[in-house]
């Protein structure tokens, strides 16, 4: 182990030393990492390229593996070598990463732009920073999309019609992990929404949630990539399914598919950017310099130009316009928008991260049954 | 007589030593020339592979984490119903302080979440208020006297002044480097006097502690830093017990002061216990306690669906068992793959071998085109053939042999699986059989055919035992790349088709167990090792031919 570590270090060395400065003290390679498709898309659009024009002789390059990016950083970091600069990652990551130090802890006034009217950033982004490392870019939910043309004369209006196979008989689609359908299990089976979490912490709950979903079990086809529900919506394998609400965004007004959305219960969740710890200064610098200016007010707002996630900060709503090709008004299609935000449900970081394993173990081996 | 049997070389050495000699220095050379890729295969192979599957029983990080209760916590007996004594929370304080300050502990409660659920938040929030409860003795010191806010005051006490604590020093400087996973060696331009850290041993031995760590791992230097809040309860606790009389160092008046005044130490039992209520309880200590030695069993019993419990090894339960029926799962399917991939092949293979020369290149072609194809292509194809809305069950829709609304399931499940693997992996059962049975004479089963055997006669008892080495080397090749599949049980598996290789990369990538990954990886290792060992046993290695 050490030989590797020594080597991998050589490496880094000598990498490292044959990068050169643009000004000074901060790095000119920067390399993003995010989730690829539309959203990177988005991303690179929105302040990637407009970050590269101002500065000149900086360079970016993506690495598409937010996915796997805390299995990857703890790698890098156990290496002694972390070649990612800014990570893309949802809230739950940022929190774990920053719990095991793999990742900067932020001051949002000092090291992120404030409003334009003045408002300082910590109170702009407000709950959504999560973790002391974490900088939120987007709100995005995950949500049901169903086929118009499959579910008769009454289109599903709540999130239970997921439950109800002799009103809506068909497959469903459901992500194959506990997070969001032991929560959605609960509350079909008559938990109120805000005793979700209590019931969820006991042996009774889990159960009871896991009870809930075996009466459709063997209705479901299990997902484990976002492109799934769409992909199976647009062949008529399931009736209805569940995913994040850009991609069911993108089936409905790019792609033109027969497919409705049903904001009933969505599940808020965050998605930002981290600095990894282990950076040069220069690196560390350049990351600091980047982030700041791609989480301003205008950029999140332009962001949702090109994908229809909200912008996590409170003075880029009213900023937000028509989508770029399509120039439909992009506000109707947030998960925040008043009208799709009327029952929403807020996944709790805290509990999925105490629980997560205990009840995966269940889950899988529920599945597996 | 000696002299008789000893055969003597024309430079008059005895021959077998010179015969030695050489034979040596041909096998260094032989040595020499497979030195590049002997070190390539270790340093890019066996290394990594070695380091990975050690991860399977490393378990140091609850000792370096936690190093003062765990020896505290030794003499506690976890089966009974007493919570741990005074000292052990006392430990856990000094600990938990210095391991918060290093961001250590939450990797310590994500490791032992593993384990009892709960453990990664009572170890986060319980990190935050480590300071609070420091200050339950530094305020009160504080307003006793504004010096002990300065960090100059604590340093010219502490410091040396002739003679130093030199086994202190050592131990705190092992401490923290176990803890933080750096080296801790360098100057720190402090070391500990001898005569305070006999007088003030607690107080010492935290300031010593938090010196190493600001110099080695901040890289401060500590004269100019103020210490942690940590060592005023250390100092408040020494002074109960010290006896100052003796004493005339620096700050020696603040000192009787302080312990004239009497100054709260914080119960630590009881802070904890207000911090979160699973302190005050016996789970968390038992789950520090049965966890705590250096290389643990515990990752391989999970992986077995088992785990350790202070009463000893019991079952996972029920409700949680997954693994072994993976496990099995996995060899099961695995064993029906490589026979489909026999009977699929085997025919493929006769005619390869025994067609002209013409026709058999254009159908080795066919064979060896999907070769050529990215594997989530044609993983991604097996999907739109096999799902309810896909070509397979359009067509029998069509022709009317399924109803459209019973059409056929055939993916998401073991069948999706197997079919897609058997074609995947069919290449690597015909490419050993094609290439055996090129080699056997068409002449024998010509002969065997004029001495009056039937067709099947000649081909059972004469064709069919001379193709057996093609037949094993397929299938070895078949089995161990199909017991460790991933990528297609994955997409066409659904709930019951995936393999434990599913699992492993779940614990890789997102769960982030990687001593239970290692474990899994390694009993999956073993299990090949075994199986290669059973076929050498039964049908010989020797027998294996890839061309």
């Amino acid at each position: 182990m050490k030989l590797t570590k020594t080597l991998l270090a050589t490496t880094a060395l000598t990498l490292a030393s044959g990068t050169a400065f643009a000004d000074g003290h901060m790095a000119s390679d920067m390399t993003l990492v995010s989730w690829g498709g539309a959203y990177q898309n988005s991303q690179q659009k929105a302040y990637v390229e407009p970050y590269l024009e101002m500065n000149d002789g900086v360079t970016a390059v993506w690495d598409e593996s937010s996915a796997e990016a805390v299995a990857k950083l703890r790698a890098m970091n156990e290496a002694g070598s972390v070649t990612w600069d800014v990570v893309d990652v949802v809230a739950a990551d940022a929190i774990r990463l920053c719990d095991e130090g793999l990742a900067l802890e932020i001051d949002p006034d000092e090291d992120l732009a404030a409003a334009p009217d003045g408002t300082s950033a910590s109170d702009d982004f407000g709950d959504l920073l999560v973790s002391d490392c974490f900088i939120p870019q987007i709100v995005y939910s995950t949500t049901f999309g169903y086929r118009t043309d499959l579910v008769g004369d009454t289109p599903p209006t709540e999130v239970c019609a997921v439950f109800d196979t002799e009103t809506y008989p068909g497959k469903r689609s459901l992500e194959k992990r506990p997070i969001n359908n032991m929560e959605w299990a609960l509350l079909c089976d008559g938990v109120a929404k805000d005793d979700v979490y209590d019931v969820l912490a006991t042996d009774e709950g889990q159960q009871q949630a896991l009870d809930k979903l075996a009466t459709i079990k063997d209705d479901v086809i299990w997902w484990s990539a976002g492109a799934d529900t769409p992909q199976l919506l647009a062949d008529g394998e399931v009736i209805m399914g569940s995913t994040y609400n850009g991609r069911l965004f993108a089936a409905i007004e790019e792609q033109d598919q027969p497919i409705g959305m049903l904001w009933d219960a969505q599940v808020f969740d965050l998605d930002g950017w981290i600095i990894p710890t282990g950076l040069s200064p220069e690196r560390e610098a350049r990351a600091r310099d980047f982030i700041k200016f791609a989480t301003d007010t205008q950029r999140l707002a332009d962001q949702a130009k090109y994908i229809s996630y909200g912008p996590a900060r409170a003075s880029s709503a009213p900023l937000v316009g028509q989508h770029a090709t399509l120039g439909i008004d992009m506000a109707p299609h947030m998960p925040t928008d008043p009208d799709n935000a009327q029952n929403t449900f807020l996944y709790n970081y805290e509990f999925w991260a105490d629980y997560r394993d205990d009840i995966d173990a269940k889950f899988q081996a529920w599945l597996a049954q | 007589m000696a002299d008789t049997t000893t055969m003597i070389a024309a430079d008059g050495t005895p021959l077998k030593r010179s015969l030695a000699r050489a034979l040596r220095r041909q096998k260094l050379r032989a040595l020499g020339l497979i030195a590049p890729l002997l070190l390539f295969v270790l340093i890019t192979f066996i290394v990594p592979i070695a380091s990975m599957l050690f991860r399977s029983v490393e378990n140091d990080i609850v000792a370096n984490t936690l190093p003062y209760t765990v020896e505290a916590l030794a003499d506690w007996d976890a089966t009974g119903t007493d919570l741990p004594p005074a000292p052990v929370y006392e430990a856990m304080f000094y600990d938990m302080f210095l391991a918060a300050e290093a961001k250590r502990h939450t990797r310590l409660g994500t490791r032992l979440n593993y384990e009892t659920t709960g453990m990664s938040s009572l170890f986060r929030q319980s990190g935050r208020n480590m300071d609070d409860v420091a200050d339950i003795s530094y305020e009160p010191l504080e307003d006793l006297d504004d010096a002990w806010d300065e960090g100059e005051t604590w340093y010219a006490l502490f410091n040396s002044r002739g003679v130093s604590d030199t086994t202190l020093l050592a131990d705190q400087r092992i401490r923290v480097a176990r803890l933080s996973g750096n080296e801790a060696g360098a100057d720190i331009n402090f070391a500990p006097d001898a005569e305070v850290s006999a007088l003030l041993p607690l107080a010492a031995r935290e300031y010593t502690a938090w010196a190493v760590f600001v110099a080695t791992q901040d890289n401060r230097d500590p004269a100019e830093r103020d210490p942690w809040e940590s060592v005023a309860p250390a100092l408040v606790t020494d002074l109960r017990a010290a006896d100052l009389s003796g004493y005339a160092g620096p700050a020696a008046d603040m000192l009787r002061t302080a312990q004239r005044a009497n100054l709260p130490i914080p119960d630590f039992a009881q802070e904890f216990g207000a911090m979160d209520e699973d302190w005050a309880s016996l789970e968390p200590w038992q789950t520090i306690q049965t966890h705590s030695g250096t290389y643990t069993p515990g990752y391989f019993l999970n992986a077995i669906d088992a785990q350790k419990t202070p009463e000893g090894v019991a079952w996972q339960p029920e409700e949680k068992q997954i693994l072994l029926t993976l496990f099995g799962r996995t060899i099961w399917m695995s064993l029906l793959i490589t026979f489909s991939c026999i009977a699929l092949g085997y025919p493929i293979a006769w005619l390869l071998a025994n067609l002209p020369m013409r026709q058999a290149n254009v159908l080795l072609i066919l064979v060896l085109l999907p070769f050529w194809t990215s594997l989530l292509v044609r993983t991604s194809a097996w999907k739109v053939m096999l799902q309810q809305q896909g070509v397979i069950n359009d067509v029998l829709v069509w022709i009317g042999l399924v109803a459209d609304d019973g059409r056929l399931i055939m993916i998401n499940n073991q069948f999706g699986t197997i079919v897609a693997m058997t074609h995947i992996l069919l290449p690597f059962m015909i490419l050993p059989m094609y290439s055996v049975m090129q080699t056997i004479p068409p002449s024998y089963l010509r002969a065997a055919k004029s001495l009056g055997a039937t067709n099947w006669t000649a081909f059972w008892r004469v064709y069919f035992p001379q193709s057996v080495p093609g037949i094993g080397a397929g299938s070895i090749l078949v089995f161990i790349l199909s017991i460790g599949y991933y990528i297609t049980p994955e997409i066409v598996g659904g709930t019951k088709g995936v393999f434990i290789s599913n699992r492993i990369a779940f614990h890789i990538s997102s769960s982030l167990n990687w001593g239970l990954a290692a474990a899994l990886g390694t009993i999956l290792l073993a299990a090949v090792l075994v199986l290669y060992w059973a076929y050498d046993k039964i049908v010989g290695i020797d027998n294996v031919k890839l061309g």
